[in-house]
Parts: structure tokens; C-alpha cells; sequence
């Protein structure tokens, strides 16, 4: 049955229900849109403007009554050279290989296990997903207490399971463990967020596909690789893609966890920036820095969307 | 449904997944639960080795969240009156008395007026701008979308340089206003791309019958489409609460003291020799929990809110 709203549009011819009384649609269009717009010029790209500007100086934002001088290109080109720069990318694309890595990993093997429709899995998707939806601030925080060398849960659990005494080695501190322990903090948060995309990938394949591969006697180990995988291949991909620019630009979660440290074992290109923006006050200089984290994280993503939408297309 | 099918898993293999998922499951909220009874456990329960799982609860940890306290010498200590209510008695227990409460409150409530106020905001703009992006033909639409949503992928701290430049310009630095604003300005992209998705699927059809029966354009998206998309519009409002509610970069970088929102303010929480790790629990514990709450409620429109619309189910 449809109702009668329903029933008397469609009885009615379209450039009928075009011709109204009032304010012309294209006016409501510009009325609707214009603020959201003006919102964002006076927040998002004005301020963007403003840094490459900033990028060109050596202005100080502690120090606004020295003069600003402009210095070109000498802000990028003392970045680009930098080693100590190049070391915090290099920290940065660790971080963001292996969190890609496992997140991916773990979260399309649950994501095919939840997939098994088993009973209870609605409610266990719900539980398992709950970590990502939290204050990364605050978590993070917190995981500082899990990881403490005596008391913390992490060292009990490993002692218990392992052996290794829980006071000989310590997550945040000294011995090479805290860049792993970034890791495992970031992929118990945000494994669920693939595990959600990767299971909308399983579940848009028909079954239909399976019943034919069936019929043609293809082996289980054969459907996954030329079925399962391939079609979930593009949800996978734009998980992906999500990740990596969260974990580019990752802050918050890992400055409450090391602050960068120990030494600078952790210091991740956004923690480096904030030192330099926020603790050395040098604008000018960490304005070309932004802009060049901006400008690496914007090349990488299009190049990537265009790879995902050459696998949409096959 | 026929009896048998290729498709649906054997019922040993139900059992397996079933059992590895719980198994994930228990160790993934491990740190969650760890979390919340840690804000139940008196100072010396929380730092014992091995640590403890069952132990006598406290409301320590509460009691410290919201006071500050001192310790008073020795003698005077003794001749205080004896206490007058429990949280007192609570604070007597540790060798201390209760100098006043803490900032938690204050910090609490502002995440709740900048969440709120930029949720609001951001709905209220996002809805009339993904109304239009969905309706009508707005001159380089793909262009401006497309600029809505770039405008996520730069760091917050990049932003943040000329932020907070031109808010100490304009005198919004540490006001609930500025961050209301920058909330919003970072939340639209969310709120006009989500919108946008559930206003899309509401019939045209149903707008343009009440256009036939003399509402005005304004009219009719206000009484036909707004209440269609009132599901739509309320999981979009939660998803850029939590954001805002979150949020942590933006405010450590651009409030100090009026403004300043709980995320901040809860790392910041010391005891006697470091963090007062019951009252940071409890603190984490208040503060985490409404958003676990509305993750569950939202658990069907999840996928949609994470992914900017992009995947549907």
C-alpha cells in the first residue's frame, strides 16, 4: 500500500511540482550552503593561507613585536635537509606500516569470523568496537599504567604467560619496546574500525557467487582467494586509507603515552611539530613544517584513491 | 531457505569463530574494565604487585576526583572534630582533610556546553548544506564537497599555528565560543557528508506533493524532509558530539583555564608521588562512559559514521 502523499506525487508531473511560491530554489541553495562554506574559508583555509604565508618568515608567535623578516625558501630548505626530521618520518612511517599491518590483519580475520554469523556476534561486535569510539587523550593516558614496569597489568600478564619477570623490562621505557608499545595501543583501539569496513565487504558478496563456485566444484581455499578476497579488496583498501591519514596526523594518543620518548624513540612527526610550534615557538619555521606534512599526507592519499578506484573499476 | 546450504557455515565452524571472536573480545575490554575498577580501588590496591582483581571497593578514587585535598601537621590532625560526612571520613583515612573541590566539575561541564553548543551547530548548518548539496543544483557541487571533506586531512596542529594566532587577535583564545566555532568548522565536513547521504534517501516525491499543496520550499523541508530525516540528523548530532567530546589536540594547544575541556584536564590529575591513578580512572570512568552508551545506541549506523557515508551495509 502506498500512502496518499506518496500516491499524489506521483500522480503529479514533475515541472509542476518545480513551480512554487516563495524564495527561488537557486536562492535557498546559496542561503543553505553560504555558511557552511563561510565557516570553513574562515576556519580552515584562511588559517591554511595564513601558514603558507607564515612558512616564508621567521615570525615568533612568543615574540610579536620583533620584526618579521621574510626568508624564503630557507624554512623548507633547512627541513628538507634536516636529519633529525628525516628520522621522525622515518619513526612515522613505522608507526604507520605496522598499525596498517595488524589492523588489517586482525581486523579482516575477525571480521570473517564474525562473518560465521554465529549466535551472540551482533552483541560481541558491538563490545569489540567500543575502544575506538573513545577519547584517545584519555586512553592513552591510562595505558601508561597498564604498561608501568611493577605494577602495571601488561608486565603481569606477560610474567604469567612468558615467565620473563615483570620488573625486567619496561613498555615506555628504555630497551627499544616503546615504539611497539605505540603500536599495540593504536591497534587495540582502532582494529575494530577495519573490522566494521571489512565486514560490510563480506556481507555485500551474494551468495549466489559461493553457490556457483560450488557447483563448479571450486575448493574453499580456492573461493577465498579468487572470491572473498578480491570483493573485499576496495572496503579494505578505503579502511586503509582512513588509517593512514588518522595515523599521519596521530597526537594526541601517543603524546599522552611517551610524549615522544624515551629519548625520541616515539616522536612522531605531529609531536615533533607541536614541540616546535608550541614549545620552541618558532612559527615560521613549523608553518613550513605543517605545510610539508600537509602537502606529503594530501599527495599520498590521491595518489592511493586513484590505485582504490582502479580496483572499484575491475 | 532450503534445508541445505553452501553458504551458510557448518556448525563446528560457528563454534570455532564464535569462541576465537569472545576470545578477542575478553582481551580487547580487559584494559575498559581495568579502567573502571581501578577508579574502585583505594590508592594502595591500585599500585599493589601482582595486581589485584578482587579487592574491597573504595570510593577513593571518586572522592579525590572531585576535591582537593591537604595534609595538616601531625597534632592538629588529632584534634580535628571528628568528621562530618562520608567523603570526609574517606579523606581522614589517607592522613588528609579536604581543602576544596577540584576542577574536574568545571571541566566536565565545559566539554559538555563546547560539545553540545558545537553539535548543535554543526547540525543545524550541516543540515541546510546538505539539503542543498542534495536537492538542488549548486554551481561545482562535486568541487565543494569535495573541499568539505579535504579539509579533514590536514593535522590539527597545523591548523592550530594560525588558530591560535587569529583567536588571540580576536580575543576568542580560551573562550567556549572559539571552541564552539572550531569544533563546528571541524565537525560540518561530517555532519554536511553524512547528511547529505540520509537526505538522499528520502523520496523526492514526498517534498513535492506538499509544494503541490501550497507549502513553500522553505515549508516543506522543514515539516516533510526534517522530521524523514530526524534518525539520520540524530546520528550524525552523536557522532560529532563524541568528536567534540574526544577532541584533544585543539584543546590542550588553545585553552588553558575558562575553557578548558576534560581531556586535557585528566592526565592532569596528581597524587602524592604521581598520577592519582583511582581518581584518574574515576575521572576516565565518568567521562568514557556516556560515549560507550551512545555507541551502542548508534551500533546500526556505526559503519556510516566512520566512514564519512562511504560505506552504507
Amino acid at each position: 500500500m502506498t500512502d496518499p502523499i506518496t500516491a499524489a506525487a506521483r500522480a503529479t508531473p514533475a515541472p509542476v511540482a518545480r513551480r512554487i511560491r516563495g524564495l527561488s530554489d537557486r536562492a535557498i541553495a546559496w542561503l543553505f550552503v553560504a555558511p557552511t562554506i563561510f565557516l570553513l574559508l574562515a576556519i580552515n583555509i584562511f588559517p591554511l593561507i595564513w601558514t603558507i604565508r607564515l612558512s616564508f618568515t621567521n615570525y615568533a608567535a612568543n615574540r610579536p613585536n620583533r620584526e618579521v623578516e621574510w626568508v624564503g625558501l630557507r624554512n623548507y630548505e633547512r627541513i628538507l635537509t634536516d636529519d633529525g626530521i628525516w628520522a621522525n618520518m622515518q619513526t612515522t612511517a613505522h608507526f604507520l606500516l605496522w598499525t596498517l599491518f595488524f589492523q588489517v590483519v586482525i581486523g579482516f580475520t575477525l571480521a570473517w569470523l564474525i562473518n560465521r554469523k554465529f549466535k551472540g556476534n551482533d552483541l560481541l561486535t558491538t563490545l569489540i568496537v567500543l575502544p575506538m569510539m573513545l577519547s584517545p587523550a584519555v586512553v592513552g593516558n591510562f595505558w601508561t599504567f597498564l604498561y608501568q614496569p611493577q605494577i602495571g597489568l601488561v608486565n603481569y600478564v606477560v610474567e604469567l604467560v612468558s615467565g620473563i619477570p615483570a620488573s625486567s623490562f619496561s613498555m615506555l621505557g628504555p630497551g627499544g619496546y616503546a615504539p611497539w608499545s605505540i603500536i599495540i595501543v593504536d591497534t587495540w583501539m582502532w582494529t575494530p574500525f577495519v573490522m566494521l569496513i571489512c565486514l560490510a565487504g563480506l556481507r555485500s558478496i551474494p551468495d549466489y557467487i559461493y553457490e556457483a563456485a560450488e557447483i563448479d566444484r571450486a575448493s574453499k581455499w580456492r573461493q577465498f582467494w579468487t572470491i572473498t578476497v578480491p570483493m573485499v579488496l576496495p572496503f579494505l583498501m578505503l579502511a586503509v586509507l582512513f588509517r593512514g591519514i588518522e595515523n599521519f596526523k596521530m597526537f594526541d594518543m601517543v603524546v599522552l603515552l611517551t610524549g615522544g620518548g624515551p629519548g625520541n624513540e616515539t616522536l612522531l612527526a605531529s609531536i615533533d611539530l607541536k614541540r616546535e610550534a608550541f614549545e620552541k615557538w618558532r612559527t615560521g619555521y613549523s608553518s613550513a613544517y605543517a605545510i610539508i606534512l600537509f602537502v606529503t599526507v594530501f599527495g599520498l592519499a590521491s595518489i592511493y584513491v586513484k590505485a582504490l578506484n582502479k580496483v572499484k573499476e575491475r | 531457505m532450503s534445508a541445505y546450504s553452501v553458504t551458510e557455515p557448518t556448525g563446528r565452524s560457528k563454534l570455532v569463530a564464535g569462541l576465537l571472536v569472545t576470545l578477542y573480545a575478553v582481551i580487547t575490554l580487559m584494559p575498559l574494565l581495568w579502567i573502571i575498577s581501578t577508579g574502585f580501588k583505594s590508592g594502595p590496591d591500585s599500585i599493589s604487585y601482582p595486581p589485584k582483581i578482587v579487592f574491597e571497593p573504595s570510593l577513593e578514587g571518586y572522592v579525590n576526583l572531585f576535591t582537593t585535598r591537604t595534609r595538616v601537621a601531625a597534632e592538629e590532625f588529632q584534634n580535628l572534630p571528628p568528621p562530618d560526612t562520608w567523603y570526609d571520613e574517606i579523606v581522614r583515612d589517607q592522613g588528609m582533610v579536604i581543602a576544596g573541590p577540584s576542577r574536574f566539575g568545571e571541566r566536565f561541564l565545559n566539554s559538555v556546553i563546547i560539545g553540545f553548543g558545537s553539535t548543535f551547530l554543526s547540525i543545524f548548518l550541516g543540515t541546510l548544506a546538505a539539503y542543498a548539496f542534495s536537492r538542488f543544483k549548486v554551481p561545482l557541487k562535486d568541487d565543494l564537497l569535495f573541499f568539505i571533506l579535504s579539509t579533514r586531512m590536514m593535522p590539527p596542529i597545523a591548523v592550530a599555528i594560525p588558530i591560535f594566532l587569529m583567536y588571540r587577535e580576536l580575543g576568542l583564545s580560551d573562550t567556549h565560543l572559539g571552541m564552539i566555532l572550531l569544533y563546528t568548522a571541524v565537525n560540518i565536513s561530517l555532519a554536511v557528508w553524512l547528511l547529505k547521504g540520509f537526505i538522499d534517501e528520502i523520496p523526492r516525491e514526498y517534498e513535492e506533493a506538499a509544494l503541490i499543496d501550497g507549502y513553500t520550499r522553505f515549508q516543506a523541508f522543514r515539516k516533510v524532509v526534517l522530521p524523514q530525516a530526524a534518525t539520520g540528523i540524530a546520528s550524525t548530532a552523536i557522532f560529532c558530539l563524541i568528536f567534540a567530546w574526544n577532541e584533544y589536540a585543539f584543546a590542550v594547544l588553545l585553552t588553558s583555564g575558562t575553557a578548558q575541556t576534560a581531556p586535557p584536564f585528566i592526565p592532569t590529575i596528581i597524587g602524592v608521588g604521581g598520577q592519582d591513578w583511582p581518581a584518574v580512572a574515576a575521572g576516565a570512568t565518568i567521562f568514557l562512559l556516556p560515549v560507550m552508551i551512545f555507541t551502542i545506541l548508534l551500533r546500526k549506523h556505526l559503519l556510516r559514521g566512520i566512514t564519512f557515508g562511504a560505506v552504507r551495509k
